[in-house]
């Protein structure tokens, strides 16, 4: 692949060695009588041990099947996954099941939107998280339980030994969200990804878990993945930021020249296109012409070109290359940093 | 005259226990004493997190759901004292924009059978094509969308469909709750900008419900910010945002988060305690004592505060005994609520906690 020699890589030298080393993954959908569909097109990046990185994009840019895919939940039937994912050296993408299922929840912890259907609603909270223990700690009895009550009060849970006693049900979403960060962390795993962790709550909840994940990855030099829609909540958290669109990285960069001087023009679409608190009131929106579904085959050109503002001829001949030193950019009309 | 004025609304639902016998036992009150007012041409926005009552209250102010005390004045008309007759023409003028289009429109109904369905209901004669293709210019569809059905379209467009649907009988006043939450946030502006362009060219008269402190701002003229079932204050939109007075409304415009990074960094954070109370035994007092960081002794948990003006900001409501020292900061907040939570405990805390805990 000649392409993938001249890509520079997301993230890449920013640690010692990755903790996480994502290259050229592709996720393919197939079902019988339809066309495919390529979720994930070709992503490379690493994270580096301890640090916060943020994927920002749309429903349908492959931010949360990235996710999947490298920690190998995506199933089998139907899916194609190719290229390679590391994880502190080790291959993910070709473990044995019993061995990657040691990995994920020892090493790799992960975090939902929606708590309520990851928790199971028969059993109390108590017993899910010592089973995690138990299963990846070999901790038994009332160890186990006292161990479960710490977890339960370090993610701000009042009286967390009643609460052991708790179903799912019988938690407010905050609280659930918060119950799901405790089995997260249950065994000081090195890698947290947490995929829209904060989109179904209110914003004063959301607040609370935002704060809680940033003094939690603080406090234990956990690194973590947040995968979200939202750029303020990234822009707060996020130590290094990629955006995805169509199932590509198109911008790359630390979050301050991101936010900064952005240059993909889908990124600068993006932060024009939502109202901010702390801008005078009557400026008016700016949204993004069409819709996700808009898109080409990357194959083809720039996918984001038919809803570009900026769109050059150059855009339609042929797939554009992720390229920069600190700050990355998938364009070949780059928004001029001023 | 104000097109729509609220007075002291109460919506409350029972609930019930029994099985042959049913008693109600208690009532979540969904909306516990609302007072509002929408002038004409203007935009009221009304926010609040889930559970507050804003869609409730949306909902009442159309008569979609029974009204436990107080009362609905559409135009100088109280809609509650109208015959079914009467009422039915005062529906005409009112229309509602719902959240998740997919779910608010039938798969199974072409577009145009949509939209020409509300002006068929109301007694016009067909043909109803010339009609349906202006919807459709008005909210920027193409004139072939007629023949499609909802699942053909995006989200965006499918909004378009359900703002062409409301506005179909040129309505007075729109009710949009929550018009944008479910579209993606490059999709979210060019709505907005729809309904905004609508209101100039129609003459509307909005009333957005949304969580989205953001978007509200934007489009609104005045803001509502609701609690539990009650307004806790009430301003004009610059006002509210520059100088937001009650607490509530201070921690919420605190917890947006802001796409910058130099701004995010810098900012102080009020944080609440806690989950919203139930609304079947909201707290006594001020229903937001038992979250509030500015909390004083005694009177905030025992003396319900009133919707009031402040002599420093005309036009300003507020629902707060203490606004006016928060305002001039002689009531500090309990410093654990700034930026930290009791959510922030070490893990070794956490551990002396529950050792404690368990003996």
């Amino acid at each position: 692949m000649t392409e993938a020699l001249v890509e520079a890589v997301p993230g890449q030298g920013l640690g010692a060695a990755p903790l996480l080393k994502i290259r050229d993954l592709t996720v393919t959908f197939a079902s019988r009588g339809r066309r495919p569909v390529r979720a994930v097109d070709g992503v490379s990046l690493d994270v580096a041990a301890g640090s916060t990185v943020g994927i920002v994009g749309e429903s349908g840019s492959g931010k949360s099947v990235t996710s999947l895919a490298a920690l190998g939940l995506l199933g089998k039937r139907g899916v194609q996954v190719t290229g390679s994912v590391e994880f502190d050296g080790e291959d993910l993408l070709n473990m044995a099941e019993d061995e990657l299922r040691a990995v994920r929840g020892r090493e790799i912890a992960m975090i939902f939107q929606d708590p309520m259907s990851s928790l199971n609603p028969v059993l109390t909270v108590g017993r899910q998280i010592t089973e995690i223990l138990e299963r990846h700690r070999g901790l038994r009895g009332a160890a186990a339980r006292e161990r479960a009550a710490e977890l339960l009060a370090s993610v701000g849970i009042g009286d967390s030994v009643r609460r052991l006693r708790s179903f799912p049900h019988q938690l407010s979403g905050g609280m659930r969200q918060r119950v799901m960060i405790a089995m997260a962390l249950a065994c000081e795993p090195r890698l947290l990804i947490a995929d829209e962790p904060t989109t179904a709550l209110d914003v004063t909840i959301s607040a609370q878990i935002l704060e809680l994940l940033r003094l939690l990855v603080k406090d234990t030099q956990t690194a973590l993945v947040l995968i979200t829609h939202d750029l303020g909540v990234v822009a707060g958290l996020c130590d290094q930021v990629h955006v995805m669109y169509s199932g590509r990285i198109v911008e790359s960069a630390p979050r301050r020249p991101l936010f900064a001087a952005p240059q993909h023009p889908y990124t600068t679409g993006l932060l024009a296109s939502v109202p901010r608190l702390d801008q005078p009131r009557g400026l008016p929106l700016l949204p993004i012409p069409g819709s996700p579904s808009d898109t080409l085959p990357w194959t083809d050109g720039c996918a984001f070109a038919p809803r570009c503002t900026r769109q050059v001829p150059a855009c339609l001949g042929g797939p554009p290359a992720l390229i920069g030193a600190a700050h990355l950019v998938r364009c070949v009309n780059p928004v001029p940093t001023p | 005259m104000s097109l729509l004025e609220v007075r002291g609304l109460k919506v409350h639902f029972p609930i019930k226990k029994g099985i042959l016998l049913e008693r109600t036992v208690g009532a979540v009150r969904a909306v516990d004493g609302v007072d509002l007012t929408v002038e004409r041409g203007r935009t009221l926005g009304v926010v609040g997190e889930s559970g507050c009552g804003k869609s409730t209250l949306g909902r009442a102010i159309l008569q979609l759901e029974p009204i436990t005390d107080g009362s609905v004045v559409f135009d100088g008309q109280d809609l509650a004292k109208l015959k079914p007759a009467a009422m039915r023409g005062v529906r005409r003028r009112m229309q509602m924009i719902f959240q998740d289009p997919l779910a608010s429109l039938d798969p199974r109904q072409s577009v145009s059978s949509v939209l020409s369905e509300p002006l068929r209901t109301h007694g016009q004669k067909g043909p109803y094509g010339p009609r349906v293709r202006e919807l459709l210019d008005l909210v920027g569809l193409p004139a072939t969308a007629a023949n499609r059905y909802p699942h053909e379209f995006s989200g965006g467009q499918r909004q378009r469909v359900g703002i062409a649907r409301a506005i179909a009988l040129n309505p007075e006043l729109v009710i949009a709750d929550e018009p944008v939450s479910a579209l993606d946030v490059s999709i979210q502006a060019q709505v907005v900008n729809l309904l905004e362009e609508l209101q100039e060219r129609l003459g509307l008269t909005y009333v957005v419900i949304a969580h989205d402190l953001a978007v509200v701002r934007h489009i609104s003229d005045d803001v509502a910010v609701m609690y539990l079932g009650t307004v806790v204050e009430v301003a004009s939109s610059d006002d509210l945002y520059a100088g937001p007075l009650h607490p509530y409304t201070i921690a919420l415009l605190s917890a947006i988060p802001i796409p910058d990074p130099e701004v995010e960094d810098r900012r102080e954070r009020v944080l609440l305690r806690g989950d919203l109370p139930s609304a079947a035994e909201p707290p006594s007092g001020c229903r937001f004592h038992t979250r509030c960081p500015f909390r004083q002794p005694t009177r905030c948990h025992d003396e319900v505060p009133e919707l009031r003006v402040l002599d420093a900001v005309p036009g300003h409501q507020v629902a707060c005994h203490w606004a006016e020292q928060i305002a001039a900061g002689a009531v500090q907040p309990v410093s654990a609520d700034v930026t930290a939570t009791e959510s922030t405990t070490s893990l070794d805390e956490a551990k002396a906690t529950a050792a404690d805990q368990s003996r």
